[in-house]
């Protein structure tokens, strides 16, 4: 094995962090947590200082795992300073995108992980509340959740003069109740006040005006546990995995017909073809296409170019496509790549908050519509011309990116799979229900 | 008698967790849609004199969100996830099969009051499609046609969902790496 960044999930370097305690009895108790080193990053972290976490997790080359990547000390540097206002952490543990379902077991099986993780970013923005904005959907993780923040509290682990010290911190969870654009941070913050989840106006940023209009830092799950042990193992340790712009190791999700789908912690840099294949069994069927990152990414074709693309932000850009949230969903060959994107189209039509004209009438209206009407063998000559002319007309003109992820998968979808699309609309093919192949 | 009356402990911890108690709306709504199935005018109207708005404002974030209800539901409220992973899997033969089983569609209770269904976006179970839900219950995983009758099945009996045997795979395991994997 070489001496050079560990990007193979094989290299006996590299071992299983974020996942090494889940699947494991009892791993989700204050008990189990502390027996396996749990609490002494936050402890280091309070002996580090402020500052001096955020340059740490600087220098590890974190990027926030929730889709965007951008990198996650960058943005705890923006969190003004002693403003004598409350600070708010706030994790977004709304995991919505089709294809997504990595920062649930997080949740399930290690949630004082996520707390430490909080905790760790609460010190470094200067928050000593933190909010958990947990999917309403996700029972088991809810009451996890719940009983791991209760038992921390009890046992000193939560509240005021921690560790002997005089750093505070305590946590609450409020619960989503079905709405993907709660994902995105400013609905996130409207829905957490009892609104209707519709984005905000930015600016300002929610380092200047957020929760309640004091200043606020959103993170994802994967990346507040990330930050527990670049605290405790240092960011050298971090950046040792990965390439050299995408720093580190990730969750990978696999779902469609793999013989072992699942959740896969891997660094950065590892290919497909090692994910799809070695540690997801190969598929079970013929596929055509891969999603490389949850619904909103462009799909890719499968072939050995792909296959061989390394996972990480610059590469999978490169080819046309996202990182996004490592979601890897596989798109059979005996489904209609038409109906694909129409499922898709129907999610984000469904799930557009309807704030600004874009979304509201060309997703939801003339995008889904569109597909109806081609999905039933209803097509003419020139539909897939005003599909294309419909995402030029959406696509960065939308008050949030909700739109934007409803145009990428269809963009990438006629890219490379057009004859398709021209197939349905000329010969009026009514698509068949992928449900043929039901067990 | 309000549906807040005796619930005065339980109100003070969760406006305690907020520092407005209009953040309380959501969770609110959601112990209304627990206890009783849906959420009615009159609770909307208890529910906006608690956090100190409308009963308007009450029912614009009711109708956002897909967990709330503003109709009665079943006993068993039923949610099929309809999106990517579990359509290939199958979702919508699922669904036609639920409604051809309990002859209802959206918005309709079984005669015997025990069935209501609901499409429903993204689960985020995608590895263990197709998935429903069932109330606010953990997800019942990988569902097959025969597991989905011995489902009904159970609930007609009045079984709680822990305990009804379902056949072939049960739920999923989740692995760290690949040699665990039982999905």
């Amino acid at each position: 094995m070489s001496n050079g960044p560990i990007v193979s999930g094989k290299d006996p370097r590299f071992e299983v962090t974020l996942y090494k305690h889940v699947g494991k009895d009892q791993s989700w108790t204050l008990d189990y947590y502390l027996e396996h080193g749990g609490y002494q990053a936050i402890q280091k972290a309070i002996a580090m200082g402020q500052d001096a976490v955020i340059e740490e997790v600087k220098r590890s080359g974190l990027r926030g795992r929730g889709g965007a990547g951008f990198p996650t000390g960058l943005k705890w540097s923006f969190m003004p300073k002693n403003t004598g206002k409350q600070h708010y952490i706030v994790c977004n543990a709304d995991e919505s995108e089709p294809g997504s379902f990595k920062d649930r077991y997080l949740l399930e099986d290690d949630p004082h992980q996520l707390i430490e993780g909080m905790m760790i970013a609460g010190l470094a923005i200067q928050a000593t509340k933190g909010y958990i904005y947990i999917r309403g959907e996700y029972r088991r993780a809810y009451d996890r959740v719940v009983a791991a923040i209760k038992e921390a509290r009890e046992r000193g682990y939560l509240g005021q003069n921690l560790f002997g010290t005089s750093f505070e911190f305590d946590l609450y969870v409020h619960r989503g109740a079905g709405a993907y654009i709660c994902g995105e941070e400013t609905a996130l913050m409207n829905s957490l006040e009892g609104l209707r989840a519709n984005p905000r106006m930015k600016p300002p940023f929610p380092a200047q005006a957020g929760l309640w209009g004091k200043p606020t830092t959103i993170n994802n799950v994967e990346s507040l546990c990330s930050v527990v042990h670049i605290i405790q193992r240092g960011a050298d340790w971090f950046a040792s995995m990965g390439t050299e712009k995408s720093k580190g190791h990730k969750l990978f999700q696999v779902s469609g017909p793999f013989k072992r789908p699942g959740v896969y912690e891997l660094p950065l840099g590892t290919t497909f073809r090692e994910l799809l294949y070695d540690w997801a069994g190969g598929p079970t069927e013929p596929i055509q296409a891969i999603i490389p990152g949850g619904s909103s990414c462009p799909p890719l074709p499968w072939n050995d170019e792909v296959l061989d693309t390394p996972m990480d932000y610059e590469s999978i850009a490169a080819k046309g496509s996202l990182l996004g949230t490592g979601g890897v969903i596989g798109i059979p060959a005996s489904m209609s790549m038409v109906d694909a994107m129409w499922n898709v189209t129907r999610f984000y039509g469904h799930e557009s908050c309807g704030k600004c004209t874009p979304c509201r009438e060309g997703v939801s209206g003339w995008m889904v519509r569109l597909f109806e009407k081609m999905g039933t063998g209803q097509g003419e000559k020139g539909d897939v011309e005003l599909l294309e002319d419909l995402l030029n007309q959406i696509e960065g003109r939308s008050f949030c990116a909700l739109a934007d992820a409803a145009c990428w998968p269809v963009r990438g979808s006629l890219k490379h799979f057009r004859e398709q699309f021209v197939d349905v609309v000329e010969n009026k093919k009514a698509l068949e229900r992928v449900g043929s192949r039901w067990a | 008698m309000g549906f807040f009356d005796d619930k005065q402990d339980w109100l003070a911890e969760v406006f305690g967790q907020y520092p407005e108690r209009r953040a309380a709306l959501m969770p609110l709504l959601r112990r209304v849609q627990q206890d009783e199935g849906w959420i009615s005018p009159e609770r909307q109207e208890e529910i906006a004199r608690l956090v100190g708005t409308t009963a308007t404002e009450v029912a614009g974030v009711m109708s956002f969100y897909s967990y709330y209800q503003a109709l009665p539901t079943g006993k068993y409220h039923i949610q099929v996830c309809a999106t990517l992973s579990c359509a290939i899997a199958g979702a919508d033969e699922l669904w036609d099969e639920l409604v051809n089983e309990l002859q209802i569609l959206r918005g309709d209770v079984s005669d015997d009051g025990l069935f209501s269904i609901q499409k429903v976006e993204c689960l985020g179970s995608c590895h263990t499609a197709p998935v429903i839900q069932i109330n606010d219950e953990p997800y019942v995983e990988c569902v097959t046609k025969a597991r989905l009758r011995a489902l009904l099945e159970g609930l007609r009996q009045g079984k709680r969902l822990e305990e009804i045997q379902l056949p072939g795979k049960v739920g999923h395991v989740v692995h760290n790496r690949g040699d665990e994997v039982g999905a």
